[in-house]
């Protein structure tokens, strides 16, 4: 999946989930801009998960700030068969 | 920037609290019983402990621990692997080893660490674990601690752990997968839908570990837990439980059909890095097992505290965990409403526990209620009236 699609899928999922359209860049923070709260983010976890038939492991959800670092997570996950990281 | 200033939030919010209500910290100022205590001057009855068979004043208990320290002195001084491995030590972990019915048992110096010991050190970095969220924070610790890839399911969800269990196993077909369970839950006091989890884990062709922190003693017919309980022992792979609830003592163990867990002794850092159990604590775990398998009738008094307590808190019109058990919980949707309880209860002469956002599920705020054998049905009465003074 190509970075740009990975990116419009991931907008849609926070308007669904945040309940309003948002504007996004990459460099948007979840938690700063958005202000997205740890149950805000497990829904848009989970959301995420199944949209894109992929687990994310705990350990990077500290390292996922902004919504660059999040479709570059998914973007790692969704690319063939490299292991479970 | 000092380097306490990354408190400085935690501070506002402590500065809150006390500001509502002069005082935070409960201190024990006398202990009087499993039920009894004296708290700001005043007699509370204690519905907020892990004493389920109320065993921590037992009279057997008490004389086993007092002969030990006679006999063995007050504490090792030596960790596990060096001088720290006493007779009894080696008793106890056979004694529980029988009691489950297991190959090998490691007793551990805390509950704690009993996660922390076997979590960090069974999994590596080719396996893969899959946790309940709402799992103990011991068992968070352990994995990070072993810093392994971790995932986790939502709680007691079995469709979202077999959807985990598939993804992880089409991208890792050769992966060893531990999947991580607890007995009862802490927070709501719920039970893991053990039968169905033990399928999907043969389906998966995972490993299971249950922690039975909270369900030793409490559940099954013979005291031995959920696996128990649910009739599916031989399909749980590792059980960890602690010595700090049922068994009114502290130390923490794990107990498996695989030899090989013997192996963990060398392996595991929370193992050898810390001084073995003291000879008292050993000898009150020992008594206390003794005791679960001897007297079941403090099993069903427990039981019947548990559904009394349930029963007339729901009466009341309280939001509460999904199913009666020793740990009632009871759900706040605002935690200032939860600290007034709290507080209410306490100057009623009740003490529950209460567990304020981010410790809880689904940032709500809990009173958490639990029940003992050692409670009378008169004390259960006085702690339901409390909280119907406040309902």
């Amino acid at each position: 999946m190509r970075r740009e699609e990975i990116f419009e899928t991931v907008r849609e999922i926070l308007a669904e989930v945040l309940n309003r359209p948002v504007e996004i860049t990459p460099e948007t923070s979840f938690e700063k801009d958005l202000e997205v709260d740890s149950l805000r983010a497990m829904e848009i976890l989970a959301a995420v998960e199944d949209r894109f038939d992929i687990t994310v492991p705990i350990n990077v959800l500290n390292e996922i700030r902004t919504v660059g670092d999040l479709v570059r997570e998914i973007e790692k996950l969704t690319e063939g068969d490299h292991g479970h990281l | 920037m000092g380097i306490f200033d990354k408190f400085s939030k935690l501070a506002a919010q402590l500065d809150q609290v006390r500001a509502f209500f002069g005082g935070f910290n409960v201190v024990i100022e006398k202990i009087i019983s499993p039920t009894e205590a004296i708290v700001n001057g005043q007699r509370v009855i204690l519905a907020g402990t892990n004493n389920y068979l109320g065993l921590t004043f037992d009279k057997a208990c008490i004389e086993a621990a007092c002969a030990a320290i006679k006999a063995e002195g007050t504490g090792t001084t030596g960790s596990r692997m060096a001088n720290g491995t006493y007779h009894s030590h080696v008793a106890l972990e056979q004694e529980l080893s029988e009691f489950f019915g297991r190959r090998a048992t490691i007793v551990f110096t805390t509950g704690y660490a009993a996660n922390l010991g076997v979590l960090s050190t069974l999994v590596g970095r080719d396996d893969l674990v899959l946790l309940d969220a709402d799992c103990h924070a011991s068992i968070y610790d352990g994995t990070r601690l072993g810093g392994v890839p971790v995932y986790r399911f939502r709680h007691n969800d079995l469709e979202d752990l077999e959807k985990k269990l598939r993804r992880l196993r089409e991208k890792n077909p050769s992966a060893n997968i531990l999947i991580v369970v607890e007995g009862l839950y802490s927070m709501l006091g719920d039970r893991a839908p053990l039968a169905e989890i033990a399928h999907l884990k043969e389906k998966y062709e995972a490993y299971l570990l249950v922690d039975e922190a909270h369900s030793l003693g409490v559940l099954g017919e013979k005291g031995r837990g959920l696996a128990e309980e649910a009739g599916v022992e031989e399909k749980v792979d590792f059980i960890v439980g602690t010595f700090s609830k049922s068994l009114a003592s502290i130390g923490g163990y794990c107990t498996s059909n695989y030899e090989e867990l013997e192996l963990l002794r060398y392996a595991s850092r929370p193992y050898v890095f810390t001084a073995s159990l003291s000879p008292a604590n050993i000898a009150a775990a020992r008594a206390a097992l003794r005791i679960i398998q001897e007297r079941p009738e403090l099993k069903e008094r427990l039981w019947q505290n548990a559904y009394q307590l349930y029963g007339r808190l729901k009466e009341l019109g309280f939001e509460l965990g999904p199913e009666p058990s020793p740990i009632v919980a009871v759900r706040f949707r605002q935690p200032e409403k939860a600290l007034k309880t709290w507080y209410g209860l306490l100057e009623r002469g009740v003490y529950v526990n209460m567990v304020l956002p981010p410790a809880t599920p689904g940032g709500e705020a809990l009173l958490r209620a639990s029940v003992s054998a050692a409670h009378t049905p008169a004390q259960i009465a006085a702690i339901s009236e409390a909280f119907a003074a406040l309902a």
